[in-house]
């Protein structure tokens, strides 16, 4: 395989990595008003994604950089080209992670509502924008010769993209209420089912219109296997939901989110961002490659690395196995004085 | 406003907004798994209780200078597009270095920290922010690898085709001499602010005789680290005059004002210039110190601004080749001079200190306490000097910054961006200072919160977390 396909295929598994771990935790943070009443039932949502969410979003910030230096040109057009859907991912990711870490700071009702609402819409506005990005890249944008984005943010907001929004939103939502189910227990749980119930019906319709659609205007022949294993996890997830085997659900749910991945980017190769101007002035994983030397570093580092990354990574979600409950929840520290009284 | 200065803006506010947050937490994470080692070595719970009081303000911290990292991790695609596509072989692969090895240990690691207080064994829960401190170094040593490369780029042709950088050796990158006086450079000074910080908090209650047990040592090891640290500033920021004056000696030559050569050269202790700072009019020196701070000798020569302008208008074309010199200038002098009374307030900190005293004296626990702003004024002005004083330059003497900026983003999606960003930014400061001092003055956990519960408790259910959000 040439170089510059390896890197293809490692930022597709980044990305794809990505959305199958802060999925689960977008959803969980959507989920935070419809599922936690009280504050003892959002605080055991809350630290059932408490100990892995930053190392997920880091997936983020790894695919980012990689595509920088391994395709600098796919990385120039896609942040300046996005530019405000992509402000709005950089604003709700600020304001969520200090919202998940400030939030138990204080023992306040509406320090810990703010925080509340924070964490919601900074997980919603990326759960939906993300899809909107990547359905324009599977869609095409308007690049002239330089490769420049020359549309508007109207042309990114086209029926398509939405749709796709649409799609990220439900699965992750979907995704999330099944990782509840796996985690958590009593009253929270029981209601994570039932919303898991609607929310795979909803995916199923949603996500699998956008991926028919994507399908047949973008696709390939072997993206139809793609397509189907995909509509098979979440066909999986549906029986696993009612029949209550939530190992088997999140297993469902994460193969379709994979596996929708995987098929916008089986369908964009080679292209990386096609041009909707002309084919030529698309951006695909040559021209917007790094030199072979550069690729070869950092395959030597992605093979010596992602490995290990991997391993301790799965080993954080086995220390953190045990589901949580309502009763584990500690009592809140006794409040910090306001003002201690002088002792002089 | 053009878009180039409205990303210029943006790239000043939220690199200097970032950098508040780094150096405390690079500095903090190693305090904190030295007091966590000295706790778990010795069973003393005084240690624990100034792990968990400090851990807790580093977590604080922590938590913003991860998310203002995402910021700087994309500002250089979405601002920056033609910059990015120009450095992107070279400077694009120690970006994705710092995340595969740095971001991802710092993250997953400072997790099992935060929750795995009663899951995990003592001692692998004590490696874990280890690890943490460690992910921190790795970070600082990949970014100024990056940075280093702008102020002087190695290891990289010019490919005829595309007019890029493209990178030949990597080697060379990750020990460009730039970033070998850098790195220490910025790590003692991380120390240093760490050590400040510890210091003024830990003088706030000893100044109200609180819970001496734990401040008294927690001040003592402060100001040691900050006494060292601070030397380790001063001999490394020597160094890094030496490297720049060879490497950038327009960047030295508006560190000090210095429109003429001059041989010997003098230290420049005010200079006043006209109000375009392109002429002094006024000026206060030491002779001859400044020549041994750039060169080593004390009749060595130093370019002069003027100069150092005809030279690189021979060597790169017509243009204006000279920084912003009162910025350089001030922000220059700002830097050195908290560099040196850091080390005279350590110094004198430990003086007072001497074998179990606790001075009465209200003036110097006010010192003390004030002492805290000191490094993060020091660092900020370090960081907008080096790279201010590159300035018409993003890399230096390859692409000017004018040719770096995302020729499609109009001027309103920047404004709107930058607007975002700083309003954003001034109201989680608040928040986060709030949330400091209240955390401060709740002072560290009794001996009772931190002793192990009683066997045979909670036998019957299972035991609730010790750390939740």
């Amino acid at each position: 395989m040439e170089a510059t396909t390896v890197w293809f295929v490692v930022i597709a598994f980044l990305w794809t990595g990505y959305f199958f771990l802060e999925g689960f935790d977008f959803g969980v943070g959507v989920l935070l008003p419809v599922l936690g009443r009280g504050d003892t039932e959002r605080r055991v949502l809350l630290n059932a994604i408490g100990p892995v969410w930053d190392g997920n979003e880091v997936w983020f910030i790894v695919a980012g950089a990689g595509t920088f230096a391994a395709f600098p040109d796919w990385y120039a057009t896609l942040f300046s080209g996005f530019y405000l859907p992509l402000l709005a991912i950089l604003l709700a990711l600020i304001v969520r992670g200090v919202a998940l870490e400030y939030r138990g700071k204080r023992d306040e009702p509406h320090w810990r509502r703010r925080w509340d609402r924070a964490i919601f819409g900074g997980s919603l506005v990326p759960a939906f924008v993300w899809g909107v990005v990547f359905a324009n890249l599977s869609r095409g944008v308007p690049l002239d010769a330089r490769h420049e984005y020359v549309g508007t943010l109207a042309d990114l907001l086209n029926p398509y993209a939405l749709l796709g929004g649409l799609t990220t939103l439900t699965l992750f939502v979907l995704h999330g209420a099944v990782f509840l189910a796996l985690k958590t227990a009593g009253d929270v749980r029981a209601r994570a089912v039932r919303i898991a119930r609607a929310a795979v019906v909803a995916a199923i319709v949603v996500g699998g219109a956008f991926l028919l659609i994507t399908q047949v205007q973008h696709g390939k022949p072997v993206t139809w296997a793609t397509v189907a294993v995909a509509a098979a996890g979440l066909a999986g997830a549906a029986v696993a939901v009612v029949r209550g085997r939530d190992g088997w659900a999140f297993v469902g749910t994460g193969t379709a989110i994979v596996f929708a991945v995987v098929t916008l980017f089986t369908a964009l190769f080679p292209d990386v961002m096609p041009s909707t101007i002309a084919a030529a002035n698309s951006l695909t994983t040559t021209n917007a490659a790094s030199s072979p030397y550069t690729l070869k570093i950092m395959t030597i580092a992605a093979v010596a690395f992602t490995p290990l990354v991997v391993l301790y990574q799965g080993w954080t979600y086995w220390v953190f196995r045990r589901r949580i409950h309502a009763s584990h929840i500690p009592q809140p520290v006794p409040e910090p004085a306001k003002d201690p009284e002088p002792a002089r | 406003m053009n878009p180039l200065d409205i990303a210029r803006w943006q790239f000043g506010i939220t690199t200097v907004y970032h950098f508040l947050f780094v150096p405390l937490t690079i500095g903090l994470s190693a305090l904190v798994a030295g007091l966590q080692t000295a706790w778990v070595r010795t069973g003393n719970t005084g240690h624990l209780r100034a792990t968990k009081f400090w851990g807790k303000l580093l977590l604080i911290n922590f938590a913003m200078g991860i998310v203002t990292g995402i910021v700087q991790e994309f500002q250089f695609g979405m601002n920056w597009s033609a910059y990015s596509r120009f450095v992107g072989d070279v400077f694009g692969a120690p970006l994705a270095l710092e995340g595969l090895l740095a971001f991802f240990l710092e993250s997953t690691f400072l997790g099992l920290w935060i929750f795995g207080w009663d899951r995990l064994p003592k001692k692998i829960h004590l490696a874990c922010i280890w690890i943490v401190s460690v992910g921190t170094l790795l970070s600082a040593y990949f970014i100024l690898a990056a940075n280093s490369w702008m102020q002087h780029p190695v290891g990289y042709h010019l490919d005829p085709a595309t007019g890029r950088a493209r990178l030949t050796d990597f080697w060379a990158v990750l020990t460009n001499s730039t970033m070998l006086v850098a790195f220490p450079h910025t790590i003692t000074a991380a120390f240093v602010t760490a050590g400040l910080f510890m210091v003024g908090i830990s003088a706030w209650h000893l100044a109200r005789r609180r819970h001496v047990e734990v401040f008294r040592p927690s001040l003592k090891i402060a100001l040691a680290v900050t006494l060292i640290a601070s030397l380790g500033v001063a001999v490394t920021g020597d160094l890094q005059g030496k490297v720049m004056t060879k490497q950038q000696p327009m960047k030295m030559a508006a560190a000090e004002a210095l429109y003429k050569t001059e041989r010997p050269a003098s230290f420049s202790l005010v200079t006043v210039g006209t109000l375009d700072g392109r002429k002094e009019v006024f000026s206060v020196k030491v002779p001859r110190v400044l020549s041994f701070l750039a060169t080593g000798h004390f009749d060595g020569k130093v370019d002069g601004i003027n100069d150092v302008q005809a030279a690189e208008q021979a060597k790169y074309g017509a243009g204006d080749y000279r920084p912003v010199v009162p910025v350089t200038y001030w922000n220059f002098r700002i830097m050195a001079g908290i560099g040196f009374l850091t080390a005279f307030l350590a110094l004198l900190g430990l003086w007072l200190m001497r074998r179990g005293r606790l001075p009465r004296n209200r003036w110097v626990w006010r010192a003390g306490v004030l002492s805290l702003v000191l490094p993060f004024v020091g660092n900020s002005a370090g960081w907008i000097f080096t790279e201010m004083g590159r300035q018409p330059w993003s890399v230096y003497g390859v692409l000017k910054t004018s040719a770096s900026v995302s020729p499609g983003v109009s001027a309103t999606s920047m404004l709107i961006s930058v607007l975002a960003l700083t309003t954003l930014y001034a109201v989680l400061i608040v928040i986060e200072t709030g949330l400091m001092l209240r955390y401060v003055k709740a002072g560290p956990p009794s001996e009772e919160d931190v002793a192990p519960p009683p066997p045979g408790d909670d036998s019957s259910a299972e035991p609730s977390l010790t750390f939740a959000y």
